[in-house]
Order: C-alpha cells, then structure tokens, then sequence
C-alpha cells in the first residue's frame, strides 16, 4: 500500500495546522521544536494558543480514580509480577492505550499483535465500530469520519501510515482516534 | 478449656469406666483414633470424655492452629506429646494486600523453641503469613534431624540464605515449598547447597524466586531425586532447559513450567512437545510465563489428563485459551487472567464440562482508564456449561444480579463463592440498583455455601439476607459496603457456623461490633479497618470479653484485630 513506502524527506515539509491558524504561528511552532520532518501541534508547545489549551482540555481522559490502597485484593506477589510485566512491555514500546474522541474508556493493545497496517486499522476499527477512509500520502485520510493518530517518543501527533511500519512500532507510545474534523492538516503538505 | 473439659466429663467418667473395664484397653482406642486425619473430628473426639481426650491427644500426630495467637507452643506442646507435623497460620488475611502494619507480629520463633525441645522429631511445618527469619530457619534447619516438609505460603522475613541453610542442613528433605512470600531474594546459590548424595526431594517449588539458578545443579538434582513428582520452577529456567529437565523426570504429577517464550528451532519444539507429552502422570501445570500462541500447542499431547490449569501468568486471548482448553477435557481448576474476556470464558464453558473451580485474576487491575477483562456475560456462559462448579473467584468490572440470579441456578452447589467487582461500590450497570439481590439469590439457593466475598453498591439487606440464609457460611469479605450498624448485627446476629469476618471501609461503628459479644467467642477472628468503630468501643469490648484478644491502632482505631480463644499472652509490640 502506498504508505509503505518510504517517503521523500527533502520534498515533503510536514506541519500541522489547524484551520485559522496564522503562518505565523505555524512558524513558531516549527521553530521551536527539534528539526525533525515530523509534523507537531501547535498545543504541544509551551506557546501553544488559547484555542489549543481548550483542545487539550476537550482531549484528556476522564481523571483517574485515586487509588485505593489493598484495593482490588490482589496478594502483592502477583501484583509485583503484573508491574514487572508491564514495565518490561511498556519499555518495549508493545503496548499502546487507544483513545477515541468521545469514547469515555481506553483500550489497549501490543501493536506486536499486528504484521502491519491494514491489520492494525482493521483492529481499530472493529474495537471502536468506526471505518476509517483510504489513506493517501497527499491528503491523509481524507474524507473519514475518524482518524488514527498516534504521540511518539518525542510527544508529537503524527497521522498512523506516515512511516515506515517498523519504526511506527517502536517510536509509537499512545494511540488516539481522532475526529476527522480536527485532523485536517495532518499529513498536509504545505 | 482442659478444666472445663475435665468438670465436663465427671459425670461421663463413671459410665466410661465401666466401658472401658469391659471392652477397650487404651492403645486400641489409641490406635483407632490414629485414623482420625481432619482435625475437626479430633476436637469433637477430645470432649467425649476424659480416656478419649486422652487418647486422642496421645494419638495425634498433626496440629493445625488457626491462628497462632490463640494458643502458646507451651500449651500445644503439653497437651499433644507426639506431634510430628504442624500448620500454622497468623497475620490476618488483609495483610496480603498491605493493610495490616508492618511489624504486627505472628514470629515463628519462639515456637521452633518450643518445638526443638519437645517435638525433636518434628518431620513437617507449613505457615501461612508467619514472619520467618533466616536464623529461624538455620534454627529449623539444625535441630529437627527427621525434617522432612517445609511449605511456606505468603510468609515474609526471609531470604533466601534461609533456604541455602535448609538445603544444606536437612538430609531427609522431601519437600521445600515457597509460595508468594515476601522473600528478600538475594541470588540462586541456595539451590546448590543440595549435598552430591542427597535424593529424597519429591516437591520442590521456587516458582516464586526471581535469581538466576545454577542449571546444572538442578538438573543433577531433579535426576537423581527420582520420587520426585512436583516440580515448579522459576522464570529463569527457559523452555530449552524444561525439555532437559523433563527428560529426566518423566513421573512427574506437578509442573511449574519456567519462562514459555523463546526462540526455539523446530527440532527443539519438537523435542519439547514430546518430553511433555512423555510426562504420563501430570495431572497439575502452573508458571507458563509471557506463554503465547506461539508455543502452547506444545502442550496440547500433555494436557488430556490435565485437572489442575494454572494460567494466571499467561496473558493468553480468548482464542488462543479456546485453542488450548480443547485439549483439557478433565480440567475441575482453571486460574486464567481476564485477558480472555469473556469470549475465551465462553470457550471454557464449552470444554469443560468437569470444571469445579475458577478464578478470574485481572491483568491491568490498576489503570482505571483501561477497559479490560471480563464482565457478567463471561460468568453466565461458564456456569451454563460448567454445572458442577463449587469455588469461583471473579474479577469483573460490571455486574448484575439477574446476572449473578442465572449463575447460581445454573450452579447451586457453590461453596466458595468470591466476587470482586473492581469498582468500589459500584451498582448493577443495567438497573443501577444496588447488588443486594445478587448476594441474596446466592445465599438462597447455594446452602452449603463457606465463603462469601462480596462487592458492588451493597445496602443492609444484602447482610440481611446473609445472616438469614447462609447457615453453613465460615468466612465472609466485606470491603465498601452497607448503610449502617444493621448490616453488621444482621451478620453477627444469623451465620451460625461463622468463624471468620473481615471488614473494611464500611460504615459499622460501636453498636454493631458490640452486637457480637457472645458471637466472637466461637470465632477465629474479626478485622476491621477504616470503620465506624472508636477506641472506646475497642476498649469496652475487651473489658466485656476478657478472653478475647482485642487490639486497635490508631486514634479512631484504623485497624482492629479480633483474635479468640486466648490462652497464652500476646506480646505486644511498640507501633
């Protein structure tokens, strides 16, 4: 599929902008990131706009319960085992939780579960009952309802398909399915 | 209680005289009672008379005690001269999941004292959360020559230079058994301290030790211990090293497999799929670390006279699980994470028809964001196929009771009976009422009920009906539940046969633990924490019940620990 191979790094400048967003502040977010050909959100900068501060509100998952103490009972041998367990699969960047934009619950999965990605979008798409369109280099998923997105290593939001399928897996740390609204401009070329 | 068993029988001595003068010497009463194996039909024995409460004392070779504050070694040791094996339990159950104080006691020490003066042919102990240190166990290990079985189940205090001094020391060993305990696990060179000539191991479980051990060592060890027929080994022993192993020790009826995930050539697969397949006799299999689809068909010739599944270290998926049980036709207990969902309980329901027991552990209980696991229709399907289950422990992040109505009808033989809806106080998501008629359908209907965990939004009725209905309940678990005092008395007032009674973060104070004055008496013990009770309740209670052992923490006392039958003193430590 078209996404699976490699693109051209010169050619492609990848930003991401949010409609109404000025040039300029476009600018300052490429600027003070890391040069890198990823694309980020303008909200993932310190200087990011009021309009992206209530994006990220909008964003985050419900706040987590406080923990109980001795809540479930679980002995502390097996619990101590669980922890080894998902400290090893989380540094192995297995492990992803998938949101969904207006589901309350997350999901998990081990991304080493799927060959590639029309596996992986087809999992997605049956866990959240949602069809995502034909992805292209040019227009991302253009015309879908919903949009897999994913944070790497370095906390950028990047569009699922723009890399190469190994190196998704083992820079992706968290899944998140995006309305097709809000994902315009990524995967844009400027 | 000897002297009230002595004033007791005064009238019975008479008519037992006689009996005895006419039919039955002494030894053969003895050696009839050396049959007598549960310790229940034992007391009932001992209060027949005097010649019987004798008998049966100079018969018993195996005490098990509760509940190590209830009685001192010296009186146990006194009153039964010949014992050769001893259980022993001590910390409360909470403090498995750490709400009992660090430091609280239950030291087996000053026992293994009494012990090595009395009892010097003393062949078994097996504590259950018991602190045990190294010394203790270099004690143990140097003065009991006949030592034969050492289980320690959630125990703490230890390391594992205890272990190396039990290897080293005990030249009769036959079992070493170390569960889930807070072991200071300090490397795997204990397991070399099994002398060259030693041979008499039958069970040996380190499943629970993280170290790298000496291979060698342990594979010499498992080939000349030729009796051996338990064997459950550590992470550290990877699937290439099970297969050496199993070649070796064919006869085994319980394997602990190590790390089931590795990069294996066919020739090796093969190898392994048939030293287990070899393995006539397993009838239990438990570890299957990080095991995947990938390597668990080679289970699949060993699995047919399989009962025991132990897959709670496996985070298998439903179809991977459905794959497996296929081969497990004899399975009666099944330990799975919720990882299957409900989909691979499905699959149990359909293959395994014999199942008695199942526990639902969950894999991710601690991230509320996640949805996992399994829910009510997981449950339902198990006990439509699975009539003859008794025991379940079920841990579930939605329920509901016509949900839990189904499952006992289908099921009503339930004995043990524990479920955990993970969200505390959490109603029946469909109705969104609270789960009192769950709990009550399953009092109604499972009458030989023992154990009851309860969860969910519980209202007093739920304790109402259990206090009407379940005669034969023992223990009963009850963390965030019920409106008021009520509840509690509902409990204390009915349950006949109850001996054990934990309770946490619910609203029951002074009036509903005074409520059981004369209850307690019969008890093992009674936990409360993060209740309604004050420290004047606390003290008025041991004030009304002098023979009780009654302690508190804290201000408004946090934790509250009710331990019967005090005979000896409990040493009482600065918190």
């Amino acid at each position: 599929m078209a996404f699976e191979k490699d693109f051209n790094l010169d050619v492609t400048e990848l930003r991401l902008g949010l409609p109404g967003t000025s040039e300029e502040s476009e600018k300052q977010a490429s600027t003070t990131l890391r040069i890198s050909n990823k694309r980020a959100m303008p909200d993932m900068n310190e200087d990011s706009s009021v309009a992206a501060d209530k994006k990220c509100d909008q964003e985050t998952a419900p706040p987590t319960k406080a923990q109980v103490v001795g809540w479930p009972p679980i002995r502390s041998y097996r619990k101590n085992s669980l922890q080894t367990k998902k400290t090893e699969a989380e540094t192995c960047g297995m492990y992803v939780k998938v949101s969904m934009d207006g589901a309350p619950y997350l999901r998990k999965i081990d991304l080493k579960m799927y060959k590639g990605y029309p596996e992986l979008l087809k999992a997605l798409e049956e866990m959240f009952k949602f069809k995502v369109g034909k992805y292209s280099e040019r227009e991302g998923y253009n015309g879908s309802e919903f949009v897999p997105t994913y944070e790497d290593k370095d906390g950028d939001l990047m569009l699922v398909g723009d890399v190469p399928w190994e190196m998704f897996i083992n820079s992706c740390k968290r899944l998140r399915i995006m309305k097709g609204s809000e994902a315009r401009g990524l995967g844009c070329v400027v | 209680m000897e002297s009230s068993e002595l004033k007791r029988s005064k009238d019975s001595v008479n008519s037992c005289e006689s009996a005895r003068r006419s039919s039955f010497p002494d030894e053969v009463l003895e050696r009839v009672l050396s049959l007598l194996k549960s310790h229940r039909d034992r007391s009932s024995v001992s209060l027949v008379c005097k010649d019987w409460y004798n008998a049966e004392r100079w018969s018993r070779t195996h005490v098990f005690i509760g509940n190590c504050y209830s009685v001192s070694p010296e009186i146990v040791a006194r009153r039964f001269p010949r014992i050769r094996s001893v259980t022993l339990k001590g910390k409360p159950r909470f403090s498995d999941f750490n709400l009992v104080p660090e430091n609280w006691g239950a030291d087996i020490h000053a026992w293994l004292v009494v012990f090595a003066a009395k009892y010097p042919f003393l062949e078994e102990l097996r504590l259950k959360r018991m602190a045990i240190s190294d010394e203790s166990l270099e004690f143990l290990a140097v003065s009991f020559p006949n030592f034969k079985a050492l289980s320690l189940l959630s125990c703490d205090g230890f390391s594992t230079n205890g272990l190396a001094a039990i290897a080293t020391h005990c030249k009769n060993l036959t079992e070493l058994d170390i569960q889930e305990n807070g072991i200071d696990d300090i490397g795997g060179s204990w397991l070399s301290c099994f002398p060259e000539s030693f041979t008499t191991l039958e069970v040996l479980n380190f499943a629970n030790l993280t170290s790298d051990i000496n291979f060698d060592m342990l594979e010499k060890l498992v080939g000349r211990c030729k009796s051996m027929r338990v064997l459950k080994l550590n992470r550290s022993v990877s699937l290439e090293q099970l297969q050496r192993l199993l070649v070796n020790a064919p006869q085994l009826a319980e394997l602990g497999t190590g790390l089931f995930s590795q990069e294996l050539t066919i020739r090796e697969y093969e190898e392994l799929e048939s030293a287990l397949s070899n393995c006539k006799n397993m009838h239990t299999l438990s570890g299957l670390w990080d095991a995947t689809g990938m390597y668990l068909p080679a289970l699949y010739l060993a699995c047919t006279h399989l009962t025991f599944l132990n897959l709670s270290y496996a985070a298998l998926q439903s179809v991977e699980l459905a794959k497996l049980l296929a081969h497990c036709p004899q399975l009666k207990r099944l330990w799975v994470l919720d990882s299957v969902e409900d989909k691979g309980l499905e699959a149990v329901g359909l293959n395994c028809p014999l199942l008695e027991e199942l526990r639902v552990f969950p894999a991710d209980p601690f991230d509320n964001e996640i949805v996992h696991g399994v829910t009510e229709a997981g449950f339902v399907a198990v006990s439509f196929g699975c009539p003859r289950l008794h025991y379940v422990l079920y841990f579930c992040r939605q329920m509901t009771n016509a949900a839990v109505a189904t499952i006992v009808q289908n099921c009503p033989d339930f004995t043990h009976f524990r479920l955990c809806i993970m969200n505390p106080g959490q109603p029946d998501y469909l109705t969104n009422e609270p789960m009192d008629e769950a709990f009550g359908a399953v009092v109604k209907t499972c009458t030989k009920l023992q154990r009851l965990s309860v969860s969910g939004l519980l209202t007093d009725l739920t304790f109402e009906y259990i206090g009407r209905y379940a005669k034969n309940l023992e223990t009963l678990s009850v963390a965030f539940a019920g409106r008021s005092d009520w509840g509690m008395q509902c409990v204390l007032g009915g349950c006949p046969k109850l001996r054990k009674l934990e309770i946490r973060d619910c609203p029951f104070g002074n009036a509903a633990l005074l409520s059981g004055l004369e209850k307690y008496e019969s008890m093992r013990s009674l936990w409360m924490s993060a209740c309604n009770v004050t420290m004047n309740g606390c003290r008025l209670l041991a004030r009304e019940m002098p023979r009780l052992n009654v302690e508190a923490r804290g201000g408004m006392p946090h934790h509250l620990s009710l331990l019967s039958e005090m005979l000896g003193t409990r040493q009482t430590e600065n918190y």
